[in-house]
This record gives C-alpha cells, sequence and structure tokens, in this order.
C-alpha cells in the first residue's frame, strides 16, 4: 500500500476495515493512465471499495477505461465499487464508456508448433493445386475466346494487341539486347581462355552459337520478359479488380478475359519470339566481337565457321521454346491479376509472387524441353 | 424520423464564453489559374458542431485539408488551439496535430491491417501505449464506435460502407482528440446508417466534449446535429449560423438549398 510516486498519474490504496479506498490523482487520460493501469489491476477485494476522482487533473476516455475496467473486474469477484468525487461530465463521460466497454476477448486456444506448422503446409499445397487449376481453366477460356476469334475476327482488340506487343516487346528490346550482348561477350571470353589451352580457338564460334541460340538468348530473354511484363499484367489487372472495375465490365456484360487476359497473352506470344531473334543477334554480335578482339577470330572467319558448322536446328530448337514462355507468363500475370482482393497488401504479394513464378516455370519449362529434345536426338 | 434530440435546446444559444478553438483568416488557396479560397474568414468555437456546406468545387475539402495542414495555403493564417500552424515548429505540429482527429470521406482505413490494428495503430506509432492497455482501448473505442466487437478482427474490405465509416471514426478518436474533422460522414450511408451515424456522431461529442467540423452535404445531418452551419460560396464564406438564420439568408445559392424540397422534407421531420 501507500503511493505511487509516478510523475502522471498516481494511485493511492488505504485499507479501511473491511473495504478500501483507492485515491486517483493526477493526469488520468492516456499518458497517466499507461502508468497505473497494472498497479489497478491489482486491487483486490473485499469490498465494498470506494474509488475517489476528486484530484485528477486530467481524464479522457483511458481514465474512464481504467476505471470502468476496474469496476468490472471486481463486480465479477462480488465486490462493490462505488466512484466518488468525479465532475459530472466525467461521471457522464465514465458512463458512456462503461456502457460500451466490450467484453474481454476470447483467447484462441493454444496449438502447438508442429500443428501449426502442418497446418500451413498443407494450405500452401492446397494453395499450389488450386493456383495449377486456375492457371489450366484460364488457358483453357483463352483458347475459347481465341477460337471464338477465328469466327469473328472483330472479336479480337486489335489496338489492345498492339499496344501490348509495343509496351511488353518494343520497349524490352534495349534491355534483352544488351543482356544478349553482354552475354556472348562473357561467353567468348570464358571460352576463350580455356579453349587457348588446346590451340582449338575457333571452337568458340561453336560454343557461343550454340550457347546463345539454343538455350541462353531465349531463356534469359524470357526472363526479363517475365520480370518486366507479369509484374506489370498482374498490377494493372489487379488494380483494376481493386477497384472493382472488372466487376463492373462484368455486370456490363464484357468478358474481362476476352477483354484483358487475351490481348495480353496473344501479345506476349508474338513479340516474345521476335525478342528471341534479337537477342540471338546481339548474343552472337558480343561473341563475335569479343572473339575478335582476345582471339583475333576475324569477322569473316566467324561468320564462315557459322554457317558451315552450326546447323540451323540450334537456332530453331531455341526459338521453339518462345511462345510456350510466352504463354507461361501471360497465363501467370493475367491469372494473379485476377486473383487480387480488395487490399493494397495482397496486390503486392500476387504481384512479386506471379513473377517469381513465371521465372520458376520458364526454368521448368526449359528443363523440360532440354530432355525432351536430348531425347528426340536434336 | 429524427424525433427526438436530446440537447436540442443547448444548440439554440452555444456554450457562453465562445472559444475559438479554429481560426481561419484571410485564408487564400490558388492551384495555377483557379482560386479556391479568397479571403476566406471562419472561427470554430469548443465544443460546437460546424457543419460546412457548398456546391461541388466550393473548396469544402480544400479548406479541411489546409486546416490539417495537408494542403499550404497559398496566403492567410490558420490558428488551431491556439498554434498557428503554418508557422510553428515541427514539435508543435506534432502536438497539435495529436488532438484532432480525421474521418476521410472513404474512411481511408489501412486496408493491409485489422480494424482493431488500425485502430492501434496511432496508439501504437504515435503515442508508444504497451500492448496490452492498447488493445484494450482500441476494443473500447471500436465498441463506442458502434461496432460490435467482432468486427475488430476483419479487414477493411470486409466491413460495409457503413462500418468503414464507424472503423475510421474509430481512429479518428484513438488519441482522445479535442477536434474531429469529419469529411462526408453520411456520404454513401442508407438513411438508416446515416441516422445512426449522426446519433453516434451527436453522442460521442456529448460525452467525449469533441468539437466537430464536419464538411456535409447532407441535409438531414445538418439539421441533425449541427450547432452552426458555414455556407462556402463565391470563394468565402458567406453565412454562418443555424438553420433558421440560413433560411434569412439572401444569397440565390443558400435560397436555393435551403429552400429546396429535401431541405423542407428534413425540416419537416424535426
Amino acid at each position: 500500500m501507500g503511493d505511487a510516486t509516478i510523475p502522471g498519474a498516481a494511485v493511492a490504496i488505504e485499507r479501511t476495515g473491511a473495504g478500501a479506498r483507492v485515491v486517483l490523482s493526477g493526469d488520468l487520460s492516456l499518458v497517466g493512465v499507461e502508468t497505473i493501469f497494472t498497479r489497478l489491476g491489482e486491487i483486490t477485494g473485499p469490498g465494498p471499495i470506494v474509488v475517489d476522482g476528486t484530484g485528477v487533473s486530467a481524464f479522457d476516455t483511458s481514465g474512464a477505461w481504467a476505471i470502468a475496467t476496474l469496476r468490472r473486474r471486481l463486480a465479477a469477484e462480488g465486490v462493490e465499487v462505488r466512484i466518488e468525487g468525479l465532475a459530472p461530465a466525467r461521471a457522464g463521460l465514465l458512463e458512456t464508456v462503461e456502457k460500451s466497454l466490450p467484453p474481454d476477448p476470447v483467447a484462441p486456444p493454444a496449438t502447438n508448433g508442429l500443428i501449426r506448422w502442418l497446418e500451413a503446409f498443407g494450405t500452401d499445397v492446397v494453395t499450389a493445386w488450386s493456383t495449377f487449376t486456375e492457371l489450366l481453366g484460364l488457358f483453357g477460356a483463352v483458347i475459347v475466346r481465341v477460337g471464338e476469334a477465328f469466327i469473328h475476327p472483330s472479336r479480337l482488340r486489335f489496338t489492345s494487341i498492339v499496344f501490348h506487343m509495343q509496351s511488353a516487346g518494343l520497349a524490352a528490346v534495349p534491355i534483352a539486347s544488351l543482356m544478349a550482348f553482354l552475354i556472348g561477350v562473357v561467353l567468348a571470353y570464358m571460352g576463350a581462355v580455356q579453349l587457348r589451352q588446346f590451340g582449338a580457338e575457333i571452337f568458340v564460334v561453336d560454343l557461343i552459337a550454340i550457347a546463345v541460340l539454343r538455350e541462353l538468348g531465349i531463356l534469359l530473354t524470357a526472363i526479363i520478359v517475365a520480370g518486366r511484363s507479369a509484374s506489370a499484367f498482374t498490377a494493372s489487372i489487379g488494380s483494376m479488380k481493386m477497384r472493382e472495375e472488372i466487376d463492373a465490365m462484368r455486370t456490363l456484360g464484357l468478358d474481362p478475359i476476352r477483354i484483358l487476359v487475351v490481348p495480353r497473352v496473344l501479345a506476349l506470344l508474338i513479340v516474345l519470339p521476335l525478342l528471341g531473334v534479337v537477342a540471338d543477334l546481339t548474343g552472337l554480335l558480343g561473341g563475335g566481337v569479343m572473339a575478335w578482339l582476345t582471339l583475333g577470330v576475324s569477322p569473316e572467319m566467324f561468320i564462315e565457321r557459322l554457317s558451315d558448322n552450326i546447323p540451323v536446328e540450334h537456332y530453331l530448337v531455341g526459338l521453339i521454346k518462345a511462345p510456350f514462355f510466352a504463354l507461361v507468363i501471360g497465363l501467370i500475370g493475367c491469372h494473379h491479376g485476377l486473383k487480387v482482393e480488395g487490399n493494397a497488401e495482397s496486390l503486392g504479394s500476387l504481384t512479386s509472387s506471379s513473377v517469381v513464378l513465371a521465372i520458376f516455370m520458364v526454368i521448368v519449362l526449359d528443363a523440360i524441353f532440354a530432355i525432351f529434345f536430348a531425347t528426340v536426338g536434336l | 424520423m429524427r424525433a427526438e434530440r436530446p440537447g436540442g435546446a443547448a444548440r439554440a444559444e452555444p456554450p457562453a464564453p465562445r472559444e475559438a478553438i479554429i481560426e481561419v483568416r484571410g485564408l487564400v488557396n490558388r492551384f495555377g489559374s483557379q482560386v479556391v479560397h479568397n479571403g476566406l474568414d471562419l472561427d470554430v468555437y469548443r465544443g460546437e458542431v460546424l457543419g460546412i456546406v457548398g456546391g461541388s468545387g466550393s473548396g469544402k475539402s480544400v479548406l479541411m485539408r489546409s486546416i490539417v495542414g495537408l494542403n499550404r495555403p497559398t496566403a492567410g493564417s490558420i490558428k488551431v488551439l491556439g498554434v498557428d500552424v503554418l508557422n510553428a515548429t515541427e514539435p508543435e505540429i506534432e502536438a497539435v496535430s495529436r488532438r484532432w482527429g480525421v474521418l476521410f470521406q472513404h474512411a481511408a482505413l489501412f486496408s493491409s491491417l485489422t480494424v482493431q490494428q488500425n485502430v492501434e495503430a496511432p496508439l501504437r506509432e504515435v503515442m508508444h501505449v504497451v500492448a496490452p492497455l492498447r488493445k484494450a482501448l482500441a476494443r473500447l473505442k471500436i465498441s463506442m464506435a458502434g461496432l460490435p466487437p467482432d468486427a475488430c478482427g476483419k479487414y477493411p474490405s470486409e466491413l460495409s460502407g457503413g462500418m468503414q465509416k464507424r472503423a475510421g471514426l474509430a481512429r479518428a478518436l484513438a488519441l482522445d482528440p479535442a477536434i474531429v474533422f469529419l469529411d462526408e460522414p453520411t456520404a454513401g450511408l442508407d438513411p438508416i446508417g446515416a441516422d445512426a451515424f449522426d446519433q453516434l456522431i451527436r453522442e460521442l461529442r456529448g460525452s467525449l466534449g469533441l468539437t466537430v467540423f464536419m464538411v456535409t452535404h447532407d441535409l438531414d445531418t445538418l439539421h441533425a446535429v449541427c450547432d452552426r452551419i458555414a455556407v462556402l460560396a463565391h470563394r468565402k464564406v458567406i453565412a454562418t449560423g443555424t438553420m433558421a438564420d440560413m433560411l434569412k439568408v439572401r444569397d440565390p445559392w443558400v435560397q436555393e438549398y435551403f429552400h429546396g424540397p429535401r431541405a423542407r422534407a428534413a425540416m419537416a421531420d424535426g
């Protein structure tokens, strides 16, 4: 018992015969209540308990909350609490607060860590499976729309397709070609160091050509496009979803898949192979320049070796993958956009997960293609 | 419909010493060539509910945003609780901004936080209140704003428009402000919800001793809760006074606003 000598608010508890007298003083607003509310929690019966608020200088809902919870807790124990010395306005506030004091929250039952982990893991598995089936569903829906477009070409939105070809394709040409050029340079440089040991410098042309044409040109282009366009698709469709624009479309009888998804997917299907060609060319250029500078392989030698020794299959094997990558990137970007819910958090997390999933799926597809082409002997 | 109105008598004659809690003098707001306010004067007195009306584009929201520091006026002076908010130091502004709460038109709840976390946010980030007290006070404010306890764990997108406004009000009241700014609090609510919100504002004003600065178009709200009305037109406050005073103002816009069929209906109910 005794005074709590903390600046702000103070509680003094005086035991009087049967009950107790709780004298509150000082600043009983948010700042002061923080200093005394644990102390008020220690007050117990037997009652009756009188709370004296004569010396209270400031009083707001926090102060009223402190008294109201004290009174409710003690009332549950059968102890009567009387309030004295509160100005009428403050007593009124206390009454309002007591009226709307919410019931104590029920703590959720404790679960152990293993169960929580299993639950989270199960949720992830189910989510992954449903994402997969939804993607297949979206793919089917896009095929249906494209099929319709063969019968009614006017249903294709050419303006929209061209717009997305520009933003996803043409605008990506500088970054895709720079990247391919540098990859060519790296391959030539690394190849030169190794091949010079055997006096087999000329094979650097084969190395660059096969690596760039077959794998790296198109794979890295697809990864860059996945980073640029999957996120852009998710963000733009997602923010439309957030502001109920997609719902508005549906009520107007407009089909969001035909209007939003099909143009994006088709645009990517057209531009990704073209970007792949650009990347192949600049990759060879980068390799050629580096081979000339470090190994003295002249451009004429490079081109001659290229046309004599590298069959065109390498180029075709690389390029045939492009439409598949485009499809995966476009579908994932649009699908994640359509999954966005009403809050900013979900837009952010779905945008980042669409990029990650698109890149991941591009690499998985590439691995599958590598096994396939090795099996059929190409 | 809005038959009983406790405190109706008090509204007729506002508290005797009229202490101006907000003083706006010579406010000028110009955006490019568009002049929104030109020499606007306005006083808001302690403990009153002031309703701001005006046509679309008359600068009601800009006025509110200027007072709470979201928009820097071109010229003029604004004093809130005795602090010249346009020339005050950072700590002074912080101190005074703790004493007002703002309910935006679309509630502006943080969409990635639950209702309870929204209300806790100012308690946590501004006042650094310890967790158990913070949670309890947040739940109290949510309950005082008339939301059921199970709303605490919900996200704003899971709430109806009226409940979002209530949650926004709970957040505005989190720090026990002296002044509450309400931007179109009943817009988009059904009449029953709007009535309930009016009543909530009236009750909270009474028990928390709030001063309320309310931008509204809702004639029912103006009639039911506002002590005074200020009319914004011609880039100025052209009239202030009670609902009865408004009926005598000669300005054509004011005449049309307060003598239109909707106004008559709102008044007939009272």
